[in-house]
Formats: structure tokens, C-alpha cells, sequence
């Protein structure tokens, strides 16, 4: 086994943990029941610990281990969790975040690592009450070494006879300890089952013999059969056991003495030798030896109780069986899927072409058939690629947190749409641009608590993030209550800049965009989150180069809503074919609204306006705006787009219907080009052009305005 | 819900052998024990089975053994063969087993 790619797991699991633990943490004081949210946290702390010491990473087990035992005290409700001991628990999490870092790069702690570590761990012993002592050692059990005896556990259970009217199945005991470690070995003893008319098939009379090989401890095992430790006999033998703690075992169960004895020989836990030893010794003996310390505490549980152990069992089950159902693929895999696929998508377009040009039906319907499939293949390796937006949603609470606290304002945070997927290249690209939105809008979009009082506002400032689908696109808005944009001081401080010309008439659009400009700001004052002028025009950039747009609407005193438009995905889409001139265009067909002939609905040709049943939109030629030579034909069609809220036609000589269109990038030496957003290859092997919507229908509504059709 | 289909010398089982039917099934199995010395079970049409339906099968086996029947048990369906699986019981039966393509 290449141990380089189990401690990439351990790395990757260890890392989703983390993530659960923090969002546990973020949501707790929301929550009205947090019991699950602290089984969560206590769970990502205590399986870092275990998989650590698989490792032999110390350090990592002896701090996990000092979070677990507040945790545990925590969830054990002896101990309240309060803001600070959230605060003081992802701290934690990040160092956790920060000593996986340093397993990743093969390196020795940093010394200052190991100095928040001490510094935290300091801070955990007051929470821990009287279980201090154990903190310094590694917890024995968790150690990898083998000090002799058999490195994996014994448990012998015998199940209460009325454990099926309790509602309990001992296979569900079995099927949870095989997700614990290693079943080495199991027997089930049946010879309880009695014969004849004594069986009450209503009875259990199994008991079980068990050996697993696992790294979780003493207390785990024990918690997996605390619902029926009342009237079972369950006794767990730890790893290294010296073999009488394994006699004791035979001695204490004498009615099934010789097939236990067989049966801890078969599973290699002592040897033929030792068992002739105990059974001589317990003939002479008279007293039977107590092994006081490996029974299971006896504890009473009321029935109550009993139940909701049972449906805490049953979502440990659950949560190991969701699980299993998810396959991990490398992002690389999906990419030359996702790229196989686009090939396919085009070589099934030409077969196409081919019996359309044949003319023979029935090769016609076998390419209709084939590239029916080859859609939905397209749709499914796409779909493979989407992501729940969520996940980096969840990433601003602890942001939102730590700036709302540094700046001394109360925000809260309000997530929508979490369930709303997009491609998981964009989800990646789009998180640090949204990382300085919502900075900015806590930093200079929310007024400080005394001016919030001043203004009549509530004490608390709320910050919400919403994504959601619209018209092809993904929308995700970042909204904040705060003071809005200051109109006045924007466009006097791009008077100051020579960013526009003194006494220009500038629409709010216009005013608001100009915060993307590069070093503008107009913060009074700088702090270290923002106001520097760095930042919003890289927003601009990474936005652009995902083929998005960003915009913004604010209202002065009540709020701003900084809102991004971004393609659904980067690779495939549905394509709606245009010929101008006999050259092909193609017209993502998720913005095409419908289609008319230019004629009836011309409203003015000297404005370009066309009007849609008393909507007047306007419209551009594409044979204008491309300055392609040639004649009108006598009748022109109009293919109306949508962008946003934004209508547009664009005028074109023939609609030729649709198609799957494979996005390939246009060169370096048509970078910035406008109006055009890549290009494809048609089934007849020609380069067809794709139009870029957002731009040509900005350029239509601008020149409403303007009056001068160009494409600078 | 729990059917029984006689056909032949082949018991049929049908849907869950389980606490909610260990009852039923023990006085339904031991009655066609007793009336086909020549019985054979098909479990092919298990869908649950518990800890609770393994005691009711193992007592049935045991019962044949005590008549000096041999009534094999077959078609072991999946969910039949993961929690023999799981409980490792299959010597314990002695039936033969078949084993799932995609075990």
C-alpha cells in the first residue's frame, strides 16, 4: 500500500472534517436543539485523533485529544458552550487547519505552530475540570505499537434476551463496529437457540465473539453497546491484553467454556498451550478470579432514553451508508471527460450533417437517435461538474464572524440559494472575488453601530448572500443594509482622478460602476481589510474571465446589492444557428427569447427600435456591426435576446435552428475582440463564430442613447 | 408482510423475515416441516431479514435435523446472503452458497 496516497486521504477526509466541525461551530448558537451540531464537532475532532495516530502524528493526536476532552465534557452537558468557548474552539480548528498544512509539506512543525499549539492547549485546561491529568500523554490506545498480545480488540458480547421488543437488532451492533475498523474475526453463538416448542422466536439468544482491529478507544466501543449494557454481558478486552485478561473471559462464561476457549484460539488471541493452562487452573482454583476493570460500567437508562439512543444509532448508520454512496473522482478525470465528451458532441454533429446530406431516413434516425444520447451524456458529464454553491457560502459565516468582531460592528449573515450549482472551475474562480465584496460591504457598506442607532437602523447589520438561476446565467448577490454608495463623493473623487470630464451627466450605473476602476477609493479612512483601492478592480478581472458581469444597485442610507452574473458553465451549451452573409453565427440559445421577421415589427430603422407587441426594444444588424459587405436580403429576421433584465434583437439574414455547441476559446490574437465570445466547429468541419449576448446587447441599449453604432 | 409459496416439495418466502413476522413464520415453517419430510426453502424472495428471522431459520434447521430431515435451504437472496455475511453464519447452516456476481 503506497502510504504517500493513505495520508492523502487521511489529509482530504481530515480537511472535510475540519470543514464540518466549523460550520458546526458557526451554526450552533442558532440552533435551538445543538446536540447534533456537538456530536458533529466532538465526531471531526475524535476521527482526526484516530487517523492521526494511524500516522504516528503526535502532535496532532495530543492536541485532538485535549479538544476531545473538553468536547466531550461539552457534550456530555457538563459543560454549557458558550461565545467564548466557540471562539476558543475554532481557534482550535484553525491550528487543526494549520498542522494538517505542515503533514502535507512533509515539514517539521514551524516553531510558532508549536507555540499556539502549547498557547491553546494552555487555554483548553480550564474547561477541562477534573481530567486534566490525562491531557500531556498520548492516550495509550491510540498508539500504533505493539507491546504484545494481539493488536486488536476482543469484545465478547451476550445480547438481553429482550432486545428485539426494545426495538434493537444485535446486526445492527455488527454492521456499526465493521464501520469502526477491521471485523478480524466473528462468531456468532447460536447453540442458546433452544429446540423445539422452547424457542420464542420473539427472543434473542445470540451472543457473539468478535475481534476488530481498530484505532478508536475504550470509551467508543463501549458508548456502541451503552443502550443494552443494562442486561447484556459485554466485555471488552483492549489491544496488548495479557492472555489471562482472555482465560478470565473462558472462566467468567463456564457454560460455553470449551467452544469460547476454541473459538479465542481460532482467532489467534491465545494459543492451544494457554487455554489447557486456564482450564487446568480453574479445576484447581477454587475462587474464580475478578477482572473488576473490563466489565462495562453498569448504568441504569430509562426507557426515554433507550429511544433516542436508538435513533442516534440509526443516523450513526445512515451517516456511514451516505457515505459509502459517494465516489471521489480526481477534478483532472472530470476535465478530460467533460473535453472527450465536447469531441464527441462535434463528431456527432458532422455524422449528422452527413445523413442529412445522404438523404437516406433511416441513417437520418439512427444520427437523430445517437445524438439524442450524446446529449444527455453531455448533460450528465456537465452535471458532474456542478457544485452546491453552499460550500463557499458556509465559508463567509466564520468571515463574517471574525471581521464583524475586528471592526467592532454586529453583522449577521443570511445565506440563500445554498442548493444552487454552477461549475465547479467558476465556484473556485469565484470565491476570492466574493471574499472582497463581502469585505467591502462590512467594511464600508455597514455604518458603524452609533451611526446605525443615529439613522433609526437596527443595532445589527445584516449582510445576505443569494445565488440563484436565471436565463442560463447564475446570479449571486451580496447584499448589505449598511449606507449605500455615496453618489456625490464617487463622481468628485473621479473628478479628482480625470476619470470623467467635469459636469458629465452620468446615469447611477455609470457612477456605481466607477468603484471598479483600478486604485479608486473613496474610504476616508484605510483599515486592513480594505479602502486601500486595491481589490475591486481585480473583482472586475477575475468576474470578466469567467465571461461575467457584475453590477450594482444602492440606494443611499438603505443598502447596496453588488450583483454577479456568471455563465452556468465554461464548456457546452445549447447553440441557436444564424447565417449572415453564408457565414454561420451561433447565439447561446439560453438567451434567445424568440424569433420574428424584421418587417412587421420595424418601428424605426433611423433608431434602430423594433416593437414587440408595445414593447419598443432595440436592435442592432449584425451585418452593421461586423461591417460585412453584401445586400440585405428582402425579408430580415430578428432573433430577441435577453441579458439580465435587458432585451435586444439582432437582425440576421437566415435562422438555421439548433445546436450543440462546443465553446472553444478564440486565440490570443483575438483577445479583445468585441461582440464575440468564441468560437465552434460545425458537423461540416467550418469555425462558426459565437456571439457574445452580453456585450451586443449593452452596445444595443447604449446606442439607443448615443446614437453612434461602433465596436471600439 | 411475509408469504409462503408451496409448490412441489419448494417452500417459497416472499418480502420480510423479520421481529414483525418471527412469529408467523415459526408456526407457518414448522407446519410445512411437519407435513413434507422432502421440504426444501427458497429463499429467493427474502427482501429484509434479522437477527430475529436467522433464530426462526436456524431453529427450523435444527428441528429438520431432530427429524432426520435434511431440508436444504437455496437461492439464497442478497440481502439473505449479507446478513449471513455479516453474522458469518454460513457454516453454521451448511447450506451451499451461491455467490453474488458482484459480491
Amino acid at each position: 500500500m503506497d502510504m504517500d496516497q493513505v495520508k492523502q486521504t487521511f489529509i482530504i477526509e481530515a480537511r472535510e472534517l475540519l470543514a464540518s466541525m466549523e460550520e458546526a461551530l458557526l451554526t450552533l448558537e442558532d440552533q435551538t436543539d445543538p446536540s447534533e451540531s456537538i456530536n458533529a464537532i466532538f465526531r471531526a475532532v475524535h476521527t482526526i485523533k484516530g487517523s492521526a495516530g494511524l500516522f504516528g502524528l503526535d502532535p496532532i493526536v495530543r492536541f485532538a485529544h485535549s479538544v476531545e476532552s473538553v468536547m466531550d465534557r461539552v457534550r456530555s452537558g457538563r459543560l454549557p458552550l458558550g461565545p467564548e468557548l466557540i471562539g476558543l474552539f475554532l481557534e482550535c480548528h484553525d491550528h487543526l487547519v494549520a498542522k494538517l498544512a505542515t503533514v502535507l509539506e512533509n515539514a517539521p512543525e514551524h516553531p510558532d505552530c508549536q507555540k499556539e499549539g502549547e498557547r491553546l492547549m494552555t487555554s483548553l485546561i480550564p474547561w477541562l475540570g477534573a481530567s486534566i491529568a490525562t491531557i500531556p500523554s498520548v492516550h495509550p490506545e491510540v498508539s500504533p505499537r505493539r507491546e504484545g498480545g494481539k493488536d486488536y480488540w476482543h469484545i465478547s458480547v451476550r445480547f438481553p434476551p429482550s432486545m428485539f421488543q426494545n426495538g434493537m437488532d444485535p446486526l445492527s451492533f455488527v454492521r456499526y463496529l465493521r464501520t469502526l475498523g477491521q471485523m478480524v474475526s466473528l462468531h456468532s453463538l447460536l447453540e442458546r437457540v433452544p429446540t423445539g416448542d422452547a424457542f420464542d422466536p420473539e427472543l434473542c439468544y445470540l451472543g457473539l465473539e468478535m475481534d476488530l482491529e481498530t484505532d478508536v478507544d475504550r470509551k467508543t466501543l463501549e458508548g456502541v453497546f451503552e443502550f443494552i449494557q443494562d442486561d447484556s454481558r459485554i466485555r471488552i478486552i483492549p489491544p496488548h491484553s495479557k492472555v489471562e485478561e482472555y482465560l478470565s473471559l473462558i472462566q467468567a462464561l463456564p457454560e460455553e467454556e470449551h467452544h469460547l476457549g476454541e473459538i479465542l484460539v481460532a482467532g489467534g488471541c491465545i494459543t492451544p498451550h494457554d487455554l489447557e493452562m486456564a482450564l487446568q487452573t480453574q479445576r484447581t482454583e477454587d475462587s474464580q478470579r475478578m477482572i473488576g476493570t473490563i466489565f462495562v460500567e453498569d448504568q441504569s437508562v430509562p426507557s426515554p432514553v433507550v429511544v433516542a439512543a436508538l435513533e442516534k444509532q440509526k443516523r450513526f448508520q445512515d451517516k456511514a451508508v451516505n457515505e459509502m454512496r459517494v465516489v471521489k473522482v480526481a477534478a483532472e478525470k472530470l476535465d478530460n471527460l467533460v473535453n472527450l465528451v465536447g469531441e464527441l458532441v462535434i463528431a456527432g454533429a458532422s455524422a449528422q450533417a452527413l445523413a442529412n446530406q445522404a438523404k437516406e431516413p433511416r441513417l437520418v434516425e439512427a444520427t437523430a437517435t445517437f445524438n439524442k444520447l450524446v446529449e444527455e451524456i453531455r448533460d450528465n458529464a456537465l452535471s458532474l461538474r456542478m457544485v452546491q454553491i453552499g460550500e463557499t457560502f458556509s465559508r463567509f459565516r466564520r468571515i463574517v464572524r471574525d471581521v464583524s468582531r475586528d471592526l467592532g460592528k454586529e453583522i449577521e449573515l443570511e445565506i440563500q440559494g445554498a442548493e444552487t450549482e454552477l461549475d465547479k472551475t467558476i465556484v473556485e474562480k469565484i470565491a476570492d472575488p466574493l471574499m472582497h465584496i463581502v469585505r467591502n460591504s462590512m467594511d464600508h457598506g455597514i455604518e458603524p453601530t452609533e451611526v446605525r442607532l443615529a439613522r433609526g437602523k437596527p443595532v445589527t447589520g445584516s449582510l445576505s448572500l443569494n445565488a440563484y438561476h436565471e436565463s442560463g446565467s447564475i446570479v449571486i448577490e451580496v447584499a448589505d443594509d449598511g449606507g449605500g454608495l455615496d453618489r456625490s463623493r464617487i463622481l468628485a473623487k473621479a473628478m479628482e482622478k480625470g476619470l470623467v470630464a467635469a459636469g458629465a451627466d452620468l446615469s447611477d450605473a455609470e457612477v456605481h460602476a466607477m468603484i471598479f476602476e483600478p486604485g479608486f477609493s473613496t474610504a476616508e479612512s484605510v483599515s486592513n481589510l480594505s479602502g486601500r483601492g486595491v481589490g475591486m478592480d481585480v473583482v472586475r478581472r477575475n468576474i470578466d474571465a469567467l465571461r461575467g458581469t457584475v453590477e450594482i444597485e444602492s440606494y443611499e442610507g438603505s443598502g447596496t446589492t453588488i450583483r454577479i452574473r456568471l455563465p452556468l458553465t465554461l464548456a457546452i451549451i445549447d447553440g441557436f444557428r444564424v447565417e449572415v452573409e453564408g457565414t454561420c453565427y451561433v447565439i447561446p440559445l439560453d438567451t434567445v427569447i424568440e424569433c420574428l421577421d424584421l418587417g412587421p415589427f420595424l418601428e424605426s430603422e433611423e433608431n434602430h427600435l423594433i416593437n414587440l407587441r408595445g414593447e419598443v426594444l432595440p436592435f442592432l444588424r449584425l451585418r452593421e456591426i461586423f461591417a460585412l459587405s453584401g445586400t440585405k436580403p428582402s425579408k430580415e429576421r430578428v432573433v430577441v435576446i435577453q441579458y439580465g433584465e435587458v432585451r435586444a434583437g439582432i437582425v440576421v439574414d437566415k435562422l438555421l435552428g439548433e445546436f450543440q455547441t462546443v465553446i472553444k476559446p478564440l486565440g490570443e490574437l483575438f483577445r479583445n475582440l468585441k461582440g464575440l465570445g468564441g468560437s465552434t466547429i460545425l458537423g461540416t468541419g467550418e469555425v462558426a463564430l459565437i456571439l457574445d449576448v452580453p456585450q451586443l446587447v449593452n452596445l444595443a441599449s447604449q446606442r439607443t442613447r448615443t446614437r453612434t453604432p461602433i465596436l471600439s | 408482510m411475509i408469504t409462503f409459496e408451496h409448490n412441489q416439495h419448494t417452500l417459497r418466502l416472499w418480502g420480510d423475515l423479520t421481529i414483525y413476522h418471527a412469529a408467523e413464520a415459526r408456526s407457518r415453517l414448522g407446519e410445512e416441516l411437519a407435513r413434507d419430510p422432502e421440504l426444501e426453502v427458497d429463499l429467493s424472495g427474502i427482501e429484509e431479514l434479522d437477527t430475529s428471522g436467522v433464530q426462526v431459520l436456524l431453529w427450523l434447521k435444527a428441528e429438520a435435523r431432530a427429524q432426520g430431515q435434511s431440508l436444504p435451504f437455496t437461492s439464497h437472496s442478497p440481502a439473505v446472503l449479507e446478513v449471513f455475511d455479516q453474522l458469518n453464519l454460513a457454516a453454521a447452516f451448511g447450506d451451499t452458497l451461491l455467490i453474488a456476481p458482484n459480491a
